[in-house]
């Protein structure tokens, strides 16, 4: 029942636990006390919520940084992941097989605000030994969701 | 001017949908639970397959039973997933969705007189295909109590010298209801006993949720007996492209396939490339669509029982059935008072047989959102009714 829940919340965080229950036919003290259980484990991290800042009037800009790092005996690329996590800017960091090291996702109101960070922050850290920023242009999907405009489904109302 | 229509076409009923299909056009702001179809696109990889076919040039004819890739695919899936097994190469037929199918072996196995047995509730189409071949329909009338299955008795009851044909098709629409091996033995005995032939539709043998589908076919001596229907719609999400098969001895399959070569030359070559996909690649899909479809089965059923209106417990394909003759209307005063009252759609179950009468079609094809929504409608009007508001 775990895993079904949490495709069901993944897709729509929102939604009715009621809901849920009905369609998993059990009681929703049940689904609660599950989800509270996979709170606490960890398992959920949290429910942000997914916008497209592009329709809004806010100015943001994102960045995927590939970072190498050459990594010291003993320290590994914890400790440094771990240290250019707690920069509010950066939004996701991930560890990566290939030709770099760490795949780092930045947010920053302007262009300027970006590159400053990696070339004062990221850059000079100790243990980085280059960085390759790429600007994100547009976002067609995120978070398994399509952001661009779908054409209306002309589904019959009622067939056979 | 001579009367330019044929007498045996003008006989036929249209169907009971056509006329609902027609109310629901006029309020376009209804919520419908009204569809036979999947809510899901065809999955991607499938699809991307259609068009790379399209991409190659692969405009032309196949032969005329079907690419034989798309029969050794079919022929695989069967085995895989069914314990079916078929030759490719002379006891299958691919065709324009499981409709023809139907179509083309009642034709190939009715000589006019022939009496086909068809147990209603169900699909529209059997009726008229059996009245165009010149056959003679014979309906049983599925009763509740037994939830909507064939029993021996309705069976043996209803079998004449004259019977040649008896259709099944389980999981069944518009029931839901689902027949296991052990309900099918003593069909089966009968068939043979009355030497009969078997046409089964299982369009639906992906959407099972209690029991893994189990096909006539494969009860011993039936397979010689039996043509089953199946195709891509249902399972992988594929109406629009129109692609379903039929499997069954060649004796009975050379001939389906002549009447398939003159009327139809191939079913389209972009389904069939896709069809190939499905069938090698998308047990994943309908797993994942079953999955979700089970979710919403358990959902209207539970809140059908929070309303607490009636319905016997579907196990398979994407319907309830639930009873309105609490209320004392026809079913078809009761869909068209919510669809007027509170603009939701719902086929009056006469539309699948006079049987049909005193319950409704409701499809649950639908995302969760909708069908909260005109649940929650359903009940305001069923509230109304009861006088209990």
């Amino acid at each position: 029942m775990r895993n079904t829940i949490l495709r069901m919340l993944e897709n729509n965080s929102r939604i009715d636990l009621h809901d849920v229950a009905l369609m998993l036919s059990t009681d929703e003290s049940v689904i609660l006390a599950e989800i509270e259980k996979m709170e606490a484990e960890g398992i959920i991290c949290g429910y942000p919520t997914l916008i497209n800042w592009d329709k809004t009037d806010s100015e943001k800009v994102n960045a995927l940084i590939e970072v190498h790092v050459t990594p010291q005996r003993g320290k590994g690329y914890e400790k440094l992941a771990e240290r250019i996590t707690n920069y509010p800017e950066v939004k996701a960091i991930y560890l990566m097989s290939g030709a770099y090291d760490f795949a780092v996702f930045l947010e920053g109101k302007t262009l300027k605000e970006v590159s400053m960070f990696v070339t004062t922050r990221l850059a000079t850290l100790e243990d980085v030994a280059g960085t390759a920023t790429h600007f994100i242009l547009k976002k067609y999907k995120d978070h398994g969701m399509i952001l661009i405009e779908k054409e209306e489904n002309d589904r019959m109302k009622v067939t056979p | 001017m001579r009367n330019p229509l044929s007498d045996k076409v003008m006989n036929i009923k249209p169907s009971g949908i056509r006329k609902f299909f027609d109310l629901v056009q006029e309020m376009p702001d209804a919520i419908s639970l009204g569809v036979g179809e999947p809510d899901f696109d065809t999955p991607w990889h499938i699809r991307e397959e259609g068009i790379y076919s399209l991409e190659k040039g692969r405009t032309f004819y196949t032969s005329n039973a079907g690419l034989m890739d798309l029969r050794k695919a079919i022929c695989g899936y069967l085995n895989r997933r069914y314990d079916m097994s078929y030759d490719p190469k002379t006891e299958v037929v691919v065709t324009v969705g499981g409709s023809e199918g139907i179509d083309i072996a009642l034709r190939a196995m009715l000589n006019p007189g022939d009496e086909v047995i068809i147990p209603e509730p169900c699909y529209v189409s059997y009726l008229p295909c059996v009245e165009l071949t010149g056959g003679v329909p014979v309906t049983i009338e599925l009763q509740e109590k037994n939830a909507f299955k064939l029993t021996a008795e309705e069976l043996e009851a209803a079998i004449t010298d004259k019977t040649k044909v008896l259709v099944l098709s389980y999981p069944n629409n518009p029931t839901g209801a689902v027949m296991t091996k052990e309900d099918l033995e003593p069909i089966a005995a009968l068939v043979e006993k009355y030497d009969l032939f078997v046409i089964s539709d299982e369009i639906y043998s992906e959407l099972t949720y209690l029991e893994k589908h189990f096909s006539i076919s494969c009860l011993p001596g039936m397979r010689d007996r039996t043509i089953v229907i199946n195709g891509f719609s249902k399972g992988f999400a594929m109406t629009g492209w129109r692609l379903g098969y039929a499997v069954g001895p060649a004796l009975i399959i050379s001939q389906m396939t002549k009447i398939h070569q003159f009327c139809i030359m191939a079913a389209p070559t972009t389904s069939q490339y896709a069809g190939v996909e499905a069938m090698n690649n998308g047990d994943a899909d309908a797993e994942m669509m079953r999955e979700s479809y089970n979710q919403r089965r358990n959902y209207l059923l539970n809140r059908f029982k929070e309303i607490g209106l009636k319905c016997f417990e579907p196990h398979g394909a994407f319907y309830m059935f639930p009873c309105i003759k609490e209320f004392g209307m026809t079913s078809e005063e009761f869909a068209s008072q919510l669809l007027k009252e509170e603009e939701v759609a719902i086929v009056p179950g006469t539309a699948f047989g006079d049987c049909g009468e005193g319950f409704l079609r409701v499809s649950y094809a639908y995302s969760i959102e909708e069908l909260k929504e005109a649940l929650d409608r359903m009940e305001r009007f069923i509230n109304k009714l009861r006088g209990t508001k």
